[in-house]
């Protein structure tokens, strides 16, 4: 007669074993991010201390403090070129994409149905595969190392997610009403704009969504197609890391900066993302 | 309204045969534009071709995968790749759908719980490895300490060739469980409700139903999700080269690392192309199968709704 009882408590036990198991190694690192270094190097270790907020002044400001003298870092510089490299992907994609998208779910033409077939089989191919040559090729046509290099490359992250979301965003909405706008003298570039665009609205804000974060999380790109001038938070962590003198702490802040922007958007848009992340298994 | 119901709708939008090729071309041309460098990579694994003996560059044609037969470090690359995708896979799996189906039910706890579980996929591969090394190091990892606690003292985690695998695996399994979770809860909630209702007024045993009625049912998604999963753990790069750098020694030199540190350690560009060319082949026949089961998937989901 307590089976059921004991079954519901088996059921808080591992749905807290769960929440622990995925949350706790990102709350653990955002509390590090407000140690000191002795905070950190106390056994056993404990979540109350006095908070500090040194470790974000150093890398916010530059100079950090290594305990034996002084450090410069360029942290924000990999931050910024995150932003910038992850936005203007995006947005190409967007511009590009789109239009595309919506040529393949309005228009039966048999050279698309193949394009965006190949197009998605390249985008699950090995990244080194195609980087490898890039790198002796940019190298050679002065892309190495720049904005416009990578952000072409990062469009082979953006350019298939934000195509095949947003084309079934299109497909779902019925052709009947742009023709109906077209029949009253309207041209096809308005309907697409006026009509389409904004019925698609909730699938492209999702799609630009989702294309923001992979673009923001990829590690490879910049590693081999750039150096730390343009090179991104995921790879300027990790040269970060592997430095010698910088505190714990001023790394843990630098890991939470990094995941900062992604963890932000997950959660204000989270029922946008779940569909592209279902990869359209369920509708948003 | 009533124009919709008078005029045939497609008249207008075929006399424009090449707006379709207008729309699509720039967004395929920025692509393919990037994907010249495929053939190159073709070219150079068919090429003796070492950045540091730049004058012995020439074709060898299949010389560079002939090598790998006889080449240990091939095989432990191979090895190592398989028991990687294998086992993240696995695990992630069984993981995935214990917890898609505790999260089942929709009550405000659940939802709440799968809002926050999409959190660790939301943090780079990278930067999760990162995450992990602070809560394994030696001197002040709090797993460590967690583990003293319960009685095992120096675990070596990514820095001993005994668990090096445990512990990418473990990081692996961190970051990307919440997608399969994701994937089979929208399964589960899309399951027709007349079966299981049928099977409880029957009296049927839960086990009975599970693998009777959810797990069949449930088919799709999971070959969908394992699939998927498959083919980016097959290429895994950013966990472990964050986390290892491949080693210690050659103990995590899965085909991506190796290549890459073929490529861009040893200036071997062609042994490099060629072993992601095979790495290539693997990740095409996948997702070949891949592309089809989703396709199936992404048009029953639509179709439904």
């Amino acid at each position: 007669m307590n089976s059921t009882v004991v079954f519901k408590g088996l059921r808080g036990l591992a749905l807290i074993a769960v929440g622990l198991f995925f949350l706790f190694p990102i709350l653990w690192v955002v509390l590090m991010s407000f140690m000191t270094n002795a905070d950190i190097l106390r056994s056993p270790p404990s979540p109350f201390f006095a908070p500090t907020l040194d470790n974000y002044r150093g890398l916010i400001s530059g100079n950090l403090d290594s305990g034996t003298g002084a450090l410069t870092t360029d942290y924000m510089h990999n931050l910024f070129n995150s932003f910038v490299l992850s936005a203007a992907s995006v947005i190409i994609s967007l511009l590009l994409g789109v239009p595309a998208a919506y040529a393949f779910a309005r228009f039966k033409f048999r050279l698309g149905e193949d394009m965006a077939f190949t197009l998605l089989s390249f985008k699950f191919a090995p990244p080194i595969l195609v980087l490898l040559p890039l790198q002796l090729y940019f190298q050679d046509i002065g892309l190495y190392d720049t904005y416009f290099g990578l952000i072409w490359v990062y469009q082979l992250i953006t350019m298939p997610l934000i195509l095949w979301i947003v084309r079934g965003y299109f497909e779902d909405i019925s052709p009947d009403i742009e023709a109906a706008f077209r029949l009253d003298g309207h041209s096809w570039v308005k309907s697409f704009l006026k009509i389409a665009v904004p019925l698609a609205g909730p699938g492209i804000a999702a799609a630009g969504l989702l294309a923001f974060i992979f673009a923001w999380n990829n590690f490879v790109f910049a590693l081999i197609l750039g150096s730390s001038s343009v090179q991104p938070v995921t790879v300027g962590a990790l040269a970060f890391i592997t430095a010698s003198g910088i505190q714990y702490g001023v790394i843990a802040a630098a890991l939470v900066l990094s995941v900062l922007p992604t963890l932000a958007l997950a959660l204000y848009a989270q029922k946008y993302l779940v569909e592209g992340l279902s990869l359209g298994a369920v509708k948003g | 309204m009533e124009h919709v119901l008078l005029a045939p709708p497609r008249r207008k939008v075929n006399r424009q045969v090449w707006l379709p090729y207008l729309l699509s071309l720039p967004a395929l041309l920025t692509c393919i534009g990037i994907l010249v460098p495929f053939v190159t990579a073709v070219i150079y694994s068919l090429q003796r071709y070492n950045l540091s003996f730049p004058d012995a560059r020439a074709f060898i044609w299949f010389g560079n995968y002939l090598d790998f037969l006889t080449e240990d470090a091939f095989w432990n690359t191979v090895r190592i790749s398989l028991l990687y995708a294998v086992l993240t896979v696995g695990v992630q799996l069984l993981l995935g759908l214990g917890i898609a189906l505790l999260l089942q039910r929709r009550s405000k706890v659940n939802n709440a719980m799968s809002v926050l579980l999409i959190m660790p996929l939301m943090v780079a591969p990278a930067i999760a490895s990162l995450m992990w090394k602070l809560m394994t190091n030696p001197n002040f990892g709090v797993l460590n300490y967690l583990l003293t606690v319960m009685g095992i003292h120096d675990f070596g985690w990514a820095s001993s060739p005994n668990t090096a695998l445990f512990t990418v695996v473990l990081v692996d399994t961190w970051v990307y469980t919440p997608f399969i979770i994701i994937l089979l809860l929208a399964g589960l909630r899309a399951l027709p409700r007349q079966p299981f209702e049928a099977a409880e007024l029957d009296g049927v045993p839960p086990t009975f139903i599970f693998f009777r009625i959810t797990l069949p049912m449930l088919m799709p998604y999971i070959l969908t999700a394992s699939l998927f999963r498959m083919l980016d753990s097959i290429q895994q790069f950013d966990i472990i080269y964050s986390m290892t750098q491949g080693g210690p020694g050659d103990t995590l030199t899965v085909f991506q690392v190796q290549a890459y540190l073929q490529a861009f350690s040893f200036s071997n560009i062609g042994k490099s192309a060629a072993l992601v060319m095979i790495l290539w082949a693997i990740t095409y026949a996948l997702s070949t199968v891949f592309i089809k089961q989703w396709l199936k998937l992404r048009a029953k989901a639509r179709g439904a709704a």
